[in-house]
């Protein structure tokens, strides 16, 4: 039963959010090339440097971070709101009138579900913002694909692959943590369904800010 | 037999429940009345254990539930079945699937003893063809008969109804108080219905119990209700003048 609970919330929040994960990779990656390119352009830098400024701010802040906020709104609010729907229209005291542990069996898949699935999308979304921005630097003329991969694998740190992860894994628990128990602990009918959603989406993009300079600062 | 000793709740610092002391029969259906406010809804949840009361002792057959440890009060939550006002199905699952969800949490039953087990209950409510519907699209009327379905999925000692006919037509209510008195009878379950709907308490309740501010003021059966001394009591009975005047002419033709 626990199982099947993991896998439902693994494929809401992961196939749920894909669509806009990967909506937000692809412009983002486009843009950042741009606008790398647009303060660049010096005879004397070589267009190599456009990959690697694209793929290390990609691994580093881009993809984490925005992913991160863009689930915090998606995912965050999502959690808490089926939660607090739940909690008032009495359905979590019909679990525990039954006997269920109702915050393990509610909570604890979709928690877990996050931590599995949110760093899955981060590497997607860091994936798709490279090679959208080697596609516009390359059909715009900017650099060329091979430039770009150049530049790219030049750039590729183990170190920086491994904060990128440690990012979305943090930013996985907070979001789904904080969605979690302000949706638990949700009362006042429709209206405070409202406002833990609300406090939600507020109190996990806060901390997801706070927590990406905590660890920026702790690693680099 | 579900006894309860010397109950009492505070929120904060406002006494809800004034020591409440009642025993309630198996195979009768108890009702717990009184005007809003008055501290059934907390009795019931104290009972059940979504409340922690203050001070007090709750016992199911004998055993206490209070200080139990958790083990032992997942047992004892196991023999209870609950009804609840806004029949509390679960939006995600399947009519089916809501009455599964307890066999599926606590039993050991294949998919297919499962699945028969379900047409059964579906079956005692009449409700056999709805299975397949989610809960949004079947009748509020319908929603409480899965409610009651899901209740009796395990095999159940002891059942609550919070307020099981709010938010109902006077025919479909019937229909639903009919069934619970059907079902306590037939399994000899110790039934306590928490509600406010005159209907009921004369149509289907045994044993009637009487909430005034946190304290309990009087208990009997649906004839020695009527002829209760106690003011307060009266005026809750009576609050329609259409009753109270059915009453008197009943009296009058007698």
């Amino acid at each position: 039963m626990y199982l099947k609970e993991l896998f439902k919330e693994m494929n809401k929040i992961g196939i749920g959010s894909l669509g806009i994960v990967i909506l937000i990779s692809v412009f983002l990656g486009m843009v950042t090339t741009l606008q790398t390119a647009y303060q660049l352009i010096v005879a004397w830098i070589p267009p190599s440097v456009i990959g690697e400024i694209v793929t290390e701010t990609s691994m580093l802040e881009l993809a984490p971070t925005i992913t991160g906020l863009v689930l915090a709104g998606r995912v965050g609010s999502s959690l808490a709101s089926e939660l607090g729907t739940m909690r008032v229209k009495e359905q979590i005291d019909a679990l525990d009138v039954m006997g269920v542990n109702s915050a393990a069996f509610l909570v604890f898949p979709k928690i877990l579900g996050s931590i599995i699935v949110i760093p899955m999308l981060v590497v997607i979304a860091t994936f798709l913002m490279i090679m959208s921005g080697a596609f516009i630097g390359n059909n715009t003329g900017i650099v060329p694909y091979n430039e770009f991969v150049e530049g790219a694998l030049d750039i590729f740190k183990v170190k920086v692959f491994v904060l990128s992860l440690t990012k979305a894994y943090t930013f996985a628990f907070m979001i789904s943590s904080i969605s979690c128990y302000q949706g638990y602990y949700s009362s006042g009918g429709a209206t405070g369904v409202g406002r833990s959603s609300t406090k939600a989406v507020v109190w996990s993009c806060v901390l997801i800010l706070f927590s990406d300079y905590i660890i920026a600062q702790l690693f680099l | 037999m579900i006894e309860v000793t010397g109950l009492r709740k505070s929120f904060e610092g406002r006494e809800v429940l004034k020591g409440i002391d009642a025993v309630f029969e198996p195979g009768k259906i108890n009702m717990i009345i009184g005007a809003s406010g008055s501290g059934k809804t907390v009795t019931i949840k104290c009972m059940v254990g979504l409340i922690e009361p203050d001070h007090g002792d709750i016992r199911y057959s004998g055993r206490t539930v209070l200080g139990l440890h958790i083990k032992e009060k997942k047992k004892i939550r196991q023999e209870i079945g609950m009804l609840f006002q806004s029949a509390a199905l679960f939006d995600s699952m399947t009519v089916a699937e809501n009455v599964a969800f307890p066999l599926r949490m606590f039993t050991k039953q294949s998919e297919a003893e499962i699945r028969e087990r379900v047409a059964f209950c579906l079956h005692r409510v009449e409700l056999d063809h709805a299975g397949p519907k989610y809960p949004a699209e079947i009748s509020g009327g319908m929603q409480k008969r899965v409610g009651i379905a899901r209740a009796i999925a395990l095999d159940i000692k002891y059942l609550y109804c919070d307020e099981p006919n709010s938010g109902l037509d006077p025919v479909t209510s019937l229909v639903i108080d009919h069934l619970i008195k059907e079902i306590t009878e037939e399994y000899n379950i110790t039934t306590i219905i928490n509600t406010h709907d005159m209907n009921s308490i004369f149509e289907v309740g045994d044993h009637i119990m009487y909430l005034y501010q946190g304290q309990k003021l009087w208990e009997g059966s649906p004839t020695e209700i009527v002829e209760s001394d106690i003011p307060e009591l009266q005026d809750f009975i009576f609050a329609s003048p259409f009753i109270r005047n059915a009453y008197q002419h009943k009296l009058k033709r007698k």
